[in-house]
């Protein structure tokens, strides 16, 4: 019974985590950026979607739209006021570039956080359900919402392989994830793809937040909590590597729900740290990250 | 003698003598306000050590100051034993920690290192929590001794040891030890082609950074009487050092204090702001790593160098 319980609520948690951390990985496989922001355009997406949703009157799915968009306009401003400008600059050394882009990035976070907590102050909201009712696994009562919500995660992912792999702009990204100056010398711009794997990334971490407001309620205060999460879980799968984020995001999803069931709630995050640091050490390269 | 004819030599004196005298004219409220500074600027230093010159990207510079600060504050709280010998046992366990995190160091690279240190730090801070018979857990726990109740006193204190560890971590950064951490920073396979064992630097890199981190924590809590997350451990102080050091420029070890002198007035003086204040401090930081990315200090000395 209660291992069924782990395995269901484990599964809408860890739908979630893949979903925040394939965007993450994308946009460092495409062009070498660690986005310490992520936590903050979630919960932009999130706030914004709540607004929307609830005091504007545009209605649930309305709502969790204008709250994508916010989460995508937000992750625009990211690489444009922050990423690129850092990226270009003559006056930082090219192998000081990442060290910079991190703490750019994180100052960014901060100023989107506390910004955020201005406006909205720091009380957790949440989104009504996607949809009501409670479904009945294997003896589990189970809210519709939570199915839902996996099955969305699912289904931007699934999307996002599609694109990937199917199209020619997917391929190209994919390509340029590999060997970026091959893909130029095939006639690419590479500040044109770096723009759509942003723009791919703002959507996916924009459904991520407003989900996540949906499923367990976003305050300004998890943005730190939802960056360092996603970070561990694309470290864990291997920087740059989607399906082993997909893997890893479920191992630590599982592994939290699994240690607040058994053990202690309060104990959640740190049986997967542990095994992170265990797994940097014995594979530094994570689960399925290449070299 | 160098040392007389170089500016910057005479320009660290005189700001010492006048930091020296502000008790005179400054209130007391402001003179904590400083003594606070100076501790922090001792922290940004080890950090630029790391950084700067061995190249480390350390997330989590409060996870060597949170084990100094927390060994003193127990040491001290629960068997009763003298400020000194706290401060001793601090600096060894801060040590012991940095060789802790030098271990991965030495395997990992960029990101990876980075994130150990990050984890690093959020476990200490759940075992703060966890154990809160012996930590204090959330609330923190208060230290029976402090090193002085005299506002002058404390900020006199804290700024002999900023500058005694100033002074040391300067002379180490441009002494052979530190060339050599700088080259194996910056190309570790060509300094070790030359002859120097990198591994063994680096090592000593780690428990020097670590030595100043911890002794640093614990004259923090002695000076404020408490320990708790909030003060020494949470992420967010790890950012303002980093901010810190950034800011007053890196490799320059100097500038650290600077950075983390600015960081910290700033941040009094923009009180009024309320919630704000946070926000603009970020800003003016990330307008000077957009801009200035060589900081504060390393602005100018790189003006007067093409001058």
């Amino acid at each position: 019974m209660r291992a069924v319980q782990i395995l269901v609520d484990g599964f809408a948690i860890s739908s979630l985590y893949a979903l925040a951390a394939v965007g993450f990985t994308l946009i460092f496989g495409v062009s070498g950026v660690l986005n310490l922001a992520h936590g903050g355009i979630m919960v932009v997406a999130a706030l914004v979607g709540w607004l929307a949703a609830g005091e504007l009157g545009l209605g649930t799915y309305a709502g969790t739209l204008v709250g994508v968009v916010a989460g995508l306009i937000t992750a625009y401003a990211t690489y444009l006021i922050v990423v690129r400008p850092i990226q270009r600059s003559r006056a930082i050394r090219p192998e000081e570039t990442e060290i910079f882009v991190l703490t750019g990035t994180l100052l960014w976070g901060i100023m989107i956080q506390v910004g955020m907590a201005y406006l909205f102050t720091d009380n957790p909201v949440t989104i009504r359900p996607l949809i009501a009712g409670v479904v009945n696994i294997f003896g589990v009562r189970t809210p519709a919402n939570e199915i839902m919500i996996a099955a969305l995660s699912w289904a931007a992912i699934g999307l996002l392989w599609l694109l990937v792999n199917r199209t020619r702009t997917g391929k190209a990204l994919l390509g340029a994830s590999m060997n970026a100056r091959a893909v130029t010398l095939l006639g690419y711009e590479l500040s044109q793809l770096y723009l759509v794997a942003w723009t791919i990334y703002g959507v996916l971490a924009g459904i991520a937040g407003v989900l996540l407001a949906s499923f367990l309620g976003v305050s300004t205060t998890n943005a730190g909590q939802l960056t360092a999460s996603a970070f561990s879980i694309v470290v864990l799968g291997g920087l740059g590597s989607v399906s082993g984020s997909l893997i890893a995001a479920y191992i630590v999803g599982y592994l939290e729900t699994a240690t607040a069931y058994l053990i202690a709630p309060t104990l959640r995050p740190i049986p997967s740290l542990i095994l992170l640091v265990l797994v940097v050490y014995v594979r530094p390269q994570g689960l399925l990250g290449r070299r | 003698m160098a040392l007389l004819r170089s500016p910057l030599f005479w320009i660290a004196t005189a700001t010492v003598v006048v930091a020296a005298l502000l008790p005179l004219w400054f209130s007391a409220y402001l003179l904590g306000v400083l003594t606070a500074a100076y501790y922090f600027g001792v922290f940004a230093m080890a950090w630029d050590l790391l950084f700067g010159f061995a190249g480390e990207v350390n997330f989590g510079p409060t996870f060597l100051i949170g084990v100094g600060a927390y060994t003193a504050a127990i040491l001290n709280s629960t068997y009763g034993l003298p400020i000194p010998v706290c401060v001793v046992a601090a600096a060894f366990a801060a040590v012991v920690g940095g060789i802790l995190l030098a271990v991965p160091a030495l395997r990992l690279r960029g990101p990876y290192f980075g994130l150990v240190t990050l984890v690093a730090v959020l476990l200490l801070q759940n075992f703060v929590v966890i154990f809160a018979g012996v930590t204090g857990g959330e609330i923190g726990m208060t230290v029976p001794d402090v090193l002085s109740v005299d506002v002058n006193t404390n900020y006199w204190y804290a700024l002999s040891f900023l500058v005694l560890c100033a002074v040391l971590l300067f002379g180490l950064s441009r002494s052979a030890v530190g060339l050599i951490l700088q080259a194996s920073g910056q190309d570790a396979v060509e300094a070790a082609a030359l002859g120097f064992n990198v591994t063994k630097h680096k090592i000593a890199a780690f428990c020097v950074s670590a030595l100043f981190s911890g002794t640093a924590g614990a004259m923090l809590i002695f000076y404020m009487g408490t320990a708790s997350v909030d003060t020494v451990v949470d992420v967010a102080i790890a950012v303002q050092i980093i901010i810190a050091a950034v800011l007053g420029g890196r490799r320059t070890i100097l500038g650290a204090v600077l950075g983390a002198v600015f960081l910290i007035v700033a941040n009094e003086f923009l009180r009024p702001l309320g919630q704000l204040n946070a926000f603009v401090v970020a800003a003016i930081a990330l307008g000077v790593i957009l801009f200035f990315p060589d900081g504060l200090l390393g602005y100018a000395l790189h003006r007067s160098e093409r001058e």
